[in-house]
């Protein structure tokens, strides 16, 4: 468990103030196949983590543990020091509190590699319906917030389109402005720029750069080394399942430690 | 062709055409709600509901309409006794429930497979992005699963419910005088089988005209998504951004 008390380190400087997200010894398979083989990871609040590494990696899967969206066959997740609570199911571990799972979930936004807008609403109606509907806030308020939000990210004209109607970035936009009306305490980022056509990508990481410069606290799974590099303040490396490398972008960037890393970042050059 | 008389036997067999809705109506209204539970049953992943809605639709989609409307009506005549201890003989003794019931029993068979054929289509990135913004149960039905499967049954649901209107005819044998009861009524008392049967045909074509325009409506009143966007955008808040 190397990974992990490497991991946790970086946690004890700080350990005054609760972690947004820690993830301490996470462990997943599919079938005879072994994901996450422990994972740890600690987000202070503010903090930028790019999550890198190759496909099958584990990344995509470790994020998509934190909100639930997979359930980890053991390890601990908590979120602003609330602890995913996990039990012995009939198909492998399941959340024993189906209501905490939702409640984490409407604070902890997600932004997927296809957008996944509900294509039956317009961008609008997009934007409005988790604080509508899970939150419960006033309709007028939260349209009022959302076309903020749609003028932040740029497409506050389109939002009496359907999603079908929008380029892939402004589909992309669109999702972030969705994630960001549910006032999440924090970003996960799932590839968000893996579907785009190139000359999308640049608007898309622009909005997240913004955010990024606000202080919210964002996970990203991605493969934009500039982003990684630039943006974050910290970066772990991924590998079979485990963490190879974390640290600074500088530092991990400038002097990779493992021999893995290096290879990845020359040929994502 | 007499056309004098075909007026006239339009102006006659037009007066069955409420007790022809009438029971498509109640059998398709009735017949969706069981249609959604077989549905949903099938889906459940729990054996214990999904075979008895496999047999239902299996038993109900491969017999004859005509052949249930007659066992119902005539068959459940031999369980009198029995039906009037269970106080269910006011029910079945009349041919107008007993086609309900048949109609329903048949409908719900078809529209449980449109459903879940509707259910099965909806994309499951769209249910974890609802997933992902903590909607779960009825929530997520409700808000982003039945939509998206209503849009897409639609389209053969509206055919299951041209069906029902012609599957309707069959209840004139047991005396229901609707449409085509009337037109039978008529014809054994003109024997102008021709004229008679061309009258009801094209009373049947109107109302099937007629609903499949309303049902083209509702598509396109759903279907916003599919259409290009509109031309011209209110551009007012865009200009100061």
């Amino acid at each position: 468990m190397s990974n992990g008390v490497a991991a946790l380190s970086s946690v004890t400087a700080s350990d005054e103030a609760v972690p947004a997200v820690a993830v301490h010894d996470l462990r997943k398979s599919f079938g005879s196949l072994e994901v996450l083989k422990g994972v740890s990871l600690s987000a202070r609040e503010g903090d930028v983590i790019s999550i890198l590494g190759a496909s099958g990696s584990g990344k995509s899967t470790m994020l998509r543990c934190i909100n639930m969206l997979e359930v980890p066959d053991s390890g601990e997740i908590r979120i602003g020091g609330e602890t995913i609570a996990l039990r012995k199911g009939r198909r492998g571990m399941e959340p024993a509190d189906r209501r905490q799972v939702d409640r984490i979930r409407s604070r902890v936004a997600m932004v997927f590699q296809s957008f996944n807008l509900w294509s039956h609403m317009t961008i609008l109606e997009n934007v409005i319906e988790a604080p509508v509907h899970v939150q419960k806030r006033p309709k007028a308020e939260c349209i009022a917030e959302a076309e903020e939000l749609l003028k932040k990210v740029g497409i506050v004209d389109k939002r009496n389109q359907y999603p079908s109607h929008l380029s892939g970035g402004q589909q992309q936009r669109a999702a972030i402005a969705r994630a960001l009306a549910m006032h999440p305490k924090v970003m996960l980022f799932d590839e968000p720029t893996s579907a785009l056509d190139p000359e999308l990508v640049g608007e898309v990481l622009r909005v997240m750069r913004s955010l990024a410069e606000e202080g919210r606290t964002m996970l990203v799974v991605t493969h934009e080394m500039g982003f990684a590099r630039d943006v974050s303040n910290r970066v772990v490396f991924l590998h079979k399942g485990v963490v190879e490398e974390e640290g600074a972008p500088a530092e991990v960037f400038g002097a990779p430690k493992s021999e893995r890393f290096k290879q990845f970042i020359s040929s994502h050059r | 062709m007499d056309f004098a008389f075909m007026r006239d036997a339009f102006v006659t067999l037009i007066g069955g055409v409420p007790l022809t809705l009438n029971l498509a109506f109640m059998a398709v209204g009735l017949g969706a709600v069981l249609a959604l539970l077989l549905a949903l049953m099938r889906m459940s992943g729990v054996k214990v509901l999904d075979w008895p809605a496999q047999a239902y639709v299996f038993v109900f989609r491969g017999t004859p309409l005509l052949v249930q409307i007659f066992l119902i009506y005539y068959g459940l005549g031999q369980f009198r006794p029995t039906l009037q201890e269970w106080g269910l003989w006011t029910f079945f003794r009349e041919p107008y429930w007993c086609a309900v019931l048949a109609l329903t029993l048949n409908t719900a068979a078809y529209a449980s497979e449109i459903f879940r054929g509707g259910l099965q289509s909806v994309p499951h990135n769209q249910v974890e992005a609802a997933r992902a913004c903590g909607m779960s149960g009825f929530l997520l039905f409700r808000r982003i699963v039945f939509p998206i499967a209503l849009r897409q049954a639609l389209p053969a649901y509206g055919s299951e419910l041209i069906l029902m209107v012609k599957a309707t005819s069959l209840a004139s044998i047991i005396t229901m005088m609707e449409v085509t009861g009337l037109a039978a009524k008529l014809i054994s008392q003109t024997f102008r089988a021709v004229e008679v049967f061309i009258v009801a045909g094209l009373i049947y074509l109107i109302l099937n005209f007629i609903i499949t325009r309303i049902i083209m409506a509702i598509e396109w009143w759903l279907s916003p998504h599919l259409r290009r966007p509109p031309a011209v955008e209110p551009r007012l808040e865009a200009a100061h951004v």
